[in-house]
């Protein structure tokens, strides 16, 4: 954009009263502004929080992408069914399914092993999209460490436990969600 | 009791509790920092941070001491040495409260030396020394760059301790002593404090005093945004330790002079009224200590609350404010007070504040005029 572009506006910039000029004015509302914060902070109304200790609040835990878990169905078996169109899915090819044959009568297969690398995942949800049983979901947990990189990979256990952890906090999305449209649930999303 | 021991128990005392101060102080200083810019500060080391300190202490102290290739060994450690015990000398002159009732002999004056008639010019003299610690510690690193932040750092506090000693004559003529008591007791005898009559002294003194402290806004020698570290560059663990101690136990210096000279040092109405030193009872001793102090304390969050209001000077800024604006500021104020001094009765008060503030404004109307106004700039706003 050129300096002569029609478009740009030009402001003139206030000029400074004899206060002004002598820097008292300035000086004053410097005292002022940085008053006005620190009472606001003894206050309480300061924008810092105290991060482990209190929790941020999210608009909407449903649809936040965070860590993964694999759901349970109310046998407490686990509910994938070893398709492979998360792993299809998944851009950053994080998800590893090793499905073998079903123990049980309603599927004909389920995952022997299922192990998602959480350091390569980019949490982008092309997964959960993806799953036809909503058997993958990802939680509201964001704040998830580990001491090595082997920690960090996830295998069927650990996925499942996230359930256990969190389904008393987030119930079964797809449900909730059509609930919250005023679905019925399982009629997709 | 032996004439020794009473020296050495307000030694121990100051020397106690300004080493405590200053560990608190900074603990004070990094909570209101944080408060004033919407955060918590430290707060994970004991309740409320309180441990802080110790942590600190302990980080320098355990910290690995380095002294760079080809410094000059003695010189590098002679430095934070020479600038910590010229900062504390001066308390031997600073008084911390009146005095205290003891049975059976004198009321105990609460200064480790009571009776140096020369007080304020020790204090001055002293202090100034630490500049030596400045610029020992600029040339002894053996860094070009330590070298120029020391040479800044000294031309700085060399430029300023005129203002800052014409600033104090004022204060001196009034009081008609260097001592720091006579001070106190002369402000509260006539009920008036010094700052209610000689604003443009005490605004040259608090200009002065912040620069020969280094606290923002005139923190050139340091300037922690910009500079990597001006002369202590090179130093680590406790000796770096010791020049922000050194740098702590000014600023406490300075809050100790502003109130003593010009804010009635333990003098309150109503709460510590002015009472000969024989006559001071023990409650009333305890309650002049806690006056003084609070005084200080508020003095020293004055000092706080300006590092994190106001933008830091330009080096050539700092400078022309010193000699073209706070010595001749200095100069008016110490003409008009000699004035008084001279042609008013001894106890014309009101006269003496009407003539201080006409001064104000005098300086204020002739900076008005000469200060030019600048061309109206106009500029461009990205359009939406």
């Amino acid at each position: 954009m050129q300096p002569d572009d029609k478009s740009i506006k030009w402001v003139r910039e206030p000029q400074l009263g004899i206060a002004g000029r002598m820097y008292l004015t300035p000086l004053f509302d410097g005292l002022a502004t940085t008053a006005k914060h620190f009472f606001s902070t003894v206050k309480g109304d300061g924008f810092t929080r105290q991060f482990p200790e209190e929790r941020p609040e999210f608009g909407n835990p449903l649809i936040y992408r965070g860590v993964h878990r694999l759901n349970k169905d109310d046998e407490g078996r686990v509910k994938c069914v070893a398709c492979f169109l998360c792993a299809t899915a998944c851009p950053a090819h994080c998800i590893d399914i090793v499905g073998t044959e079903a123990p049980w009568k309603d599927r004909e297969k389920y995952p022997q092993s299922f192990v998602i690398d959480e350091l390569r995942c980019i949490f982008c949800g092309m997964c959960e999209e993806a799953c036809p049983v909503d058997a993958i979901e990802l939680t509201s947990l964001f704040d998830l460490t580990g001491a090595s990189r082997e920690e960090m990979i996830f295998d069927k256990e650990k996925l499942l436990s996230v359930y256990d952890m969190t389904v008393e906090a987030e119930p079964m999305k797809s449900k909730s969600m059509a609930e919250a449209a005023g679905q019925p649930a399982g009629k997709g999303h | 009791m032996a004439e020794w021991i009473e020296p050495l128990i307000k030694i121990a005392l100051v020397v106690g509790a300004s080493q405590a101060a200053v560990a608190y102080l900074v603990l004070v200083e990094r909570k209101a920092a944080a408060y004033l810019q919407d955060r918590f500060g430290p707060n994970r080391v004991g309740p409320w941070g309180l441990l802080q300190p110790l942590a600190d202490g302990l980080k320098f102290i355990l910290k690995e001491e380095i002294i760079p290739d080809g410094a000059d060994r003695i010189l590098f450690l002679v430095a934070p040495l020479s600038i910590l015990a010229s900062a504390t000398f001066v308390f031997a002159t600073i008084p911390f409260g009146y005095v205290v009732p003891w049975p059976g002999s004198e009321p105990i004056a609460l200064t480790i030396a009571p009776n140096i008639d020369i007080g304020v010019l020790f204090v001055f003299a002293v202090g100034s020394l630490g500049v030596y610690g400045v610029i020992l510690g600029g040339w002894a690193s053996n860094n070009k760059y330590s070298l120029l932040g020391g040479l800044r750092s000294s031309a700085q506090l060399v430029s300023y301790e005129i203002p800052l000693g014409l600033s104090v004559i004022g204060v001196l003529l009034f009081s008609g002593s260097l001592k720091m008591e006579t001070i106190m007791t002369a402000q509260a005898a006539s009920g008036w404090w010094w700052v209610a009559i000689q604003p443009l002294g005490f605004v040259v003194f608090m200009v002065s005093g912040c620069a020969e402290a280094a606290r923002l806004p005139f923190d050139l020698p340091e300037c922690e945004q910009e500079l990597v570290g001006g002369y202590h560059t090179e130093y680590t663990g406790m000796k770096f330790g010791m020049f922000a101690f050194a740098e702590y136990l000014h600023m406490i210096t300075v809050a100790f002079l502003a109130v003593i000279l010009f804010f009635g040092g333990w003098h309150f109405w109503g709460l510590a009224p002015y009472t000969e030193a024989n006559e001071v009872g023990f409650i009333g001793a305890v309650v002049r200590v806690v006056v003084l102090n609070v005084k200080v304390l508020l003095m020293i969050f004055f000092f706080m609350w300006i590092r994190w209001s106001w933008p830091r000077f330009r080096y050539d800024q700092l400078m022309d404010l010193a000699w073209k604006t706070m010595i001749p500021l200095g100069l008016v104020n110490l003409v008009i007070c000699a004035f008084c001094q001279e042609f008013l009765a001894q106890d014309d008060y009101v006269t003496r504040a009407v003539l201080g503030w006409l001064a104000v404004a005098g300086c204020f109307a002739w900076a008005a005029a000469s200060v030019s106004s600048k061309p109206v700039r106009t500029v461009a706003v990205r359009p939406s």
